[in-house]
């Protein structure tokens, strides 16, 4: 199987779906001259022409919007934020417009689109370019949300989402797209939406992570292991629909679970997954769950104080040790 | 024409087209006005002379029909039967259905939560529209939208929508839709003023004329953006003029004149049909009822309204019909027994239709509903 970055997967499954579907269109800033602020639409203006790869005006709500229109007739948009930071402006149209229209209209226009790209901490952009906002997403039904953290899941979902009927948010990390992995050149490789994966395999301990935190979380597991420690790690990948029972099965073989986020804490979906855990498995705990989220700040500049925001190796295994009842 | 550099017109007179502020409501010099009142006169008579009168008699209809309902929808809110907000179109009935006589079937609009009269002069059924709002199952959202949210999607009615200025963007899309896929239906987009001081508004004329996309806003200024007039919240208040910005093609037009509407429509329909190009139609017109149900009335004085319904779209039009002789009070009688059974019809069938199933809460979220539950992939 090959092995190609994030970056690349991402622009495979783009590039691979728009030459399947002539109703699948690319908008964005910087997405097609520039060929895409991170490189991940490289080449498709040139294989593809400017109808259906599309640089937009600074306009975030009006093209998020104008993805919304086109969707209600019939074409299926992929609208790149140039990072979900300036998703916050259209907000209006991704919440009241897409999220709501199939069920505000009584079931009669669907809302086929895929709004993504970077999201969750970036390196040194301070406050209001490295943010994860995914639990604002999450909230609300009607939006699907999905963050892959391997290039394989980032080419199998971002494909089925844009085949999905209906508003996908796809949120990718600023600081993983020159990861690699292995990814099937296969034109219908997918990976079903909603659906969790097991990405280690453990007895004592299970840490839920996606995103950023899986590789870190990986780590972790790595370094407990040669300490006795053996580690179960999940990444839902969609976080809704969240594959919740995925997570149980694994809590209750090993009675104990971390969970890894790199956004802000509170009203989190670490705070959710703890939530259904109690509901569904508390008699299963040996021990509190424990959330390791990002410091509940907004991102400073400085590397020596970003450094203490971002959840890492460290105080994942600290946190291990603790619900282990170690050290 | 490329670009039209008329002057305002208001709601409350074509005649103060010669004031010297758009919204200066100051009686006119006399000679000037009973020049261009000759003329406005002569222009009826020769766009009468050019419509069939099957087509004359159906706009006097449609906008019996919205005002007839508006009424019943006014009486039934007030006797408890459609709770929420409730926006009433009565006074502007004249855009909608004047505009709307423009398009062809199968063209696009999209409109915001005073959208009852849009609904209905896009040929929805009255039935449809007051089961919505009465909440019936049988409504045209299936009692998901109510007043605000009515769609429908046989006629291409894209919905109303409830955030001031949010369908201007979808309008927008609607259009870029049309060109990528090479059809040549337009799109009507209808908003408020008040919309126009959004940022959602800027942004997509803005992107309209720059990727020339085959759209018409059609800003109703009705001159109060709930309670706030627009000489309190806009600081150009030629919204017309506006389209300069964004070098698009603008018209002004006298919101109580339903022909005047459908010409200037027409131009700008045959604009993005044939052209892929976008025009803002600002067309003056006043609201005769409150913001909304609850609406205390408070900004603005008793004589100001009677103002304005001295030029009652549909008075104006019935009396222009009958200085040509083409229809008399027989013919207008038969068309209003008409109507008044068409809104009892309307009435009896929200009456008896039943409120959504509990089961109904749960569908309709997604196109395609995900039970990760139910997954047997991992």
């Amino acid at each position: 199987m090959p092995i190609i970055t994030i970056r690349e997967a991402l622009n495979q499954a783009i590039r691979e779906e728009l030459a399947r579907d002539e109703r699948v269109f690319l908008m964005g800033e910087e997405v097609a001259e520039y060929d895409g602020a991170y490189k991940v639409t490289k080449g498709l203006l040139k294989e593809f022409g400017p109808k259906r790869v599309i640089d937009s005006p600074i306009t975030e709500l009006g093209f998020a919007g104008l993805g919304v229109g086109a969707a209600m007739v019939g074409l299926r948009p992929i609208i790149e934020f140039m990072t979900f930071n300036f998703s916050i402006l259209a907000t209006d149209q991704i919440i009241n417009s897409a999220a709501k229209m199939l069920y505000m209209s009584g079931g009669q226009f669907n809302i086929p689109i895929v709004f993504r790209g970077p999201s969750g901490s970036a390196f040194q952009v301070s406050s209001q370019h490295s943010q994860a906002i995914e639990s604002w997403y999450a909230h609300f039904p009607g939006l699907k949300v999905v963050m892959p953290s391997t290039a394989a899941d980032a080419k199998g979902l971002l494909k089925s989402a844009i085949r999905d009927d209906d508003p996908v948010i796809f949120m990718e990390q600023e600081r993983m797209y020159g990861n690699k992995g292995e990814v099937p050149d296969d034109p219908d490789f997918t990976i079903p939406l909603g659906v969790a994966d097991v990405k280690r395999e453990g007895t004592d301990v299970t840490i839920v992570a996606r995103s950023l935190m899986v590789p870190v979380a990986l780590k972790a597991a790595d370094k407990l292991q040669e300490q006795g420690v053996s580690c179960e790690v999940i990444d839902p990948r969609t976080i809704r629909p969240l594959d919740i029972d995925t997570i149980i099965d694994s809590v209750k073989k090993t009675n104990r679970v971390v969970l890894a986020e790199e956004s802000h804490p509170i009203c989190g979906i670490n705070a959710e997954i703890s939530t259904q855990i109690m509901e569904r498995a508390f008699d299963h705990l040996d021990a509190p769950v424990k959330r390791v989220s990002g410091i509940d700040v907004p991102m400073p500049y400085a590397k020596n104080l970003e450094n203490l925001v971002v959840p890492d190796v460290d105080r994942l295994i600290a946190a291990v040790k603790e619900v282990a009842y170690l050290d | 024409m490329s670009k039209q550099t008329a002057e305002p017109i208001s709601a409350a007179g074509a005649e103060e087209k010669s004031s010297t502020s758009v919204l200066d409501a100051s009686e006119p010099n006399q000679k000037t006005l009973g020049r261009e009142r000759d003329e406005a006169k002569e222009r009826q008579k020769s766009r009468l002379a050019a419509m069939d009168r099957d087509t004359l008699l159906n706009i006097y209809h449609q906008m019996v029909l919205i005002r007839r309902f508006e009424e019943k929808s006014a009486e039934v809110y007030v006797a408890g039967k459609i709770g929420g907000f409730c926006h009433l179109y009565i006074g502007q009935e004249a855009v909608a259905v004047g505009a709307l006589s423009a398009l062809r079937n199968d063209d696009y609009v999209i409109t915001s939560y005073r959208e009852h009269g849009h609904a209905i002069a896009k040929g929805m059924s009255p039935e449809s529209v007051m089961a919505e709002l009465y909440g019936k199952a049988t409504g045209c959202s299936k009692g998901k939208g109510g007043s605000m949210h009515m769609f429908d999607k046989e006629v291409n009615f894209l919905g109303g929508h409830g955030i001031v200025g949010g369908q201007i963007p979808l309008a927008t899309g609607t259009a870029f839709g049309s060109k990528y896929l090479g059809t040549d239906q337009v799109t009507l987009c209808f908003f408020g003023e008040a919309a126009v001081n959004q940022g959602a508004f800027h942004e997509s004329l803005n992107m309209a004329q720059l990727w020339k996309l085959p759209v018409i806003y059609i800003c109703e200024n009705n001159r109060y953006g709930m309670g706030t007039s627009l000489e309190r919240a806009m600081s150009l208040q030629n919204v017309a003029q506006k389209g300069d910005a964004y070098d698009m093609a603008s018209e002004f037009v006298d919101g109580m004149d339903v022909l005047a509407v459908r010409e200037a429509t027409m131009r700008a329909v045959e604009r993005g049909r044939k052209d892929y190009l976008p025009t803002l139609l600002e067309i003056r017109t006043y609201r005769f009822m409150g913001h909304s149900m609850s609406d205390p009335g408070n900004y603005r004085t008793r004589a100001e309204i009677e103002k304005y319904q001295e030029r009652d779209p549909i008075n104006l039009f019935v009396a222009s019909l009958k200085e040509e002789k083409i229809v008399d009070d027989k013919a207008l009688k038969r068309i209003d027994e008409e109507v008044k059974q068409q809104v009892e019809n309307a009435v009896k069938f929200a009456e008896e239709s039943p409120y959504p199933a509990p089961e109904e809460l749960y569908t309709d979220i997604y196109a395609n509903p995900i039970d990760p539950s139910k997954n047997k992939a991992r």
